[in-house]
């Protein structure tokens, strides 16, 4: 029997990454398990590759982070590569990618200071919402409706915060009636989207926000299109506002969370992205084949 | 690296923290969070064979998209 040429990096199993497992038999692809809590990331001696192409599944930002810059040094194809999560860790790295390439976002500035950030909020205008730059399912996150609010937020973070907190980083606060589009690209697709929406300003899902199918119409599939070519995405969700003049990409996951989204959508989102995988292997057999002359 | 072997049925193991039998589902996975029936404790499967529980990790500030 051969050796799995697809490993899945990956520590605790989430709803998500028990379906991809259960995508990957259905598909009849071998996989690994890679637990990063058992990995020793040897930066020393010959390390041969172990597995053609790595999907990056860890529910730690950071580990999977060194995992996979580690994987790649190696020879690995990730999915998604060490710059797509770099860049998507990050939403001041974020956002000045997607400002880079034209895709439009809500307007956005980073702050090294107190004083600093009170002139950004005061100029972009209130409310603001203000983020960790490195943060996740929707934590930490201020809505500043007035000056007394932003003094006290920011007096907070610096005094409380480590380090990163005294990165600030402040956006408009964009009018949606409390719901957002959360959309999935595979490759050079948006396969899917839904409408989160919420008794709350902040509509994760994983904080309450409820989901409904949101078709995917040919303007947001080229706008997801460009926000993940942005941060060279394989397989990313992005979270845009509708607004009258259109979408504006908030932020773009690079392990992104589908549980809510497959009864509702309709699409078999781990099926597509084992196929994906299938194909970049595909890919890869193609290219030997190339190189040995079949 | 470990195994990508499916999950025989009806397994369960005591809780490390209540002591309390713990059913796995049947289609669990190693790495995979269960509750403690008498404490809500998040518990993870640590093994399948044989079937072995473990306090779970707890949430970092990283964690999650």
């Amino acid at each position: 029997m051969s050796s799995p040429r697809v490993g899945v990096l990956c520590s605790l199993v989430r709803p998500e990454e028990k379906l991809l497992f259960q995508a990957f038999r259905e598909q009849g692809v071998l996989f690994d398990r890679i637990d990063e809590r058992t990995l020793l990331l040897n930066a020393y001696g010959n390390t041969r590759r172990q597995y053609d192409v790595v999907l990056e599944r860890s529910v730690s930002h950071s580990r999977g982070y060194y995992a996979v810059r580690y994987l790649q040094g190696i020879g690995t194809r990730v999915v998604n590569t060490f710059q797509t999560i770099e860049c998507c860790g990050d939403k001041a790295l974020t956002t000045m990618a997607l400002s880079e390439a034209g895709v439009p976002i809500p307007r956005s500035t980073v702050a090294f200071t107190p004083e600093s950030a009170l002139q950004a909020i005061e100029e972009i205008g209130y409310p603001v919402v203000m983020k960790p730059v490195v943060g996740s399912w929707g934590r930490l996150l201020s809505k500043i409706n007035d000056r007394d609010a932003a003094e006290a937020v920011l007096e907070h973070k610096k005094v409380l915060g480590n380090y990163q907190h005294s990165i600030f980083y402040i956006q408009e606060f964009v009018q949606t009636n409390c719901s957002d589009i959360r959309a999935f690209v595979i490759g050079n697709e948006c396969i899917a989207a839904i409408r989160r929406t919420s008794q709350h300003w902040v509509t994760n899902t994983a904080r309450g926000g409820v989901a409904s199918n949101f078709p995917v119409s040919a303007e947001l599939n080229d706008i997801c299109i460009r926000a993940a070519r942005a941060v060279q995405g394989d397989v990313v969700a992005i979270d845009l506002f509708e607004t009258q003049d259109g979408y504006l990409v908030n932020e773009v996951n690079s392990t992104m969370e589908f549980r809510n989204s497959i009864h509702t959508t309709g699409v078999n989102i781990p099926g597509r992205m084992v196929d994906y995988v299938r194909s970049i292997l595909n890919e890869e057999d193609q290219t030997l084949q190339h190189a040995v002359g079949v | 690296m470990n195994n990508t072997a499916e999950a025989p049925q009806q397994l369960e193991a005591i809780s490390p923290i209540s002591g309390a039998k713990v059913v796995f589902p049947t289609d669990a996975e190693v790495g995979e969070l269960i509750d403690d029936p008498e404490t809500g404790d998040e518990l993870e499967i640590v093994s399948l064979n044989p079937p072995q529980l473990a306090p779970a990790p707890e949430e970092e500030e990283d964690w999650g998209e």
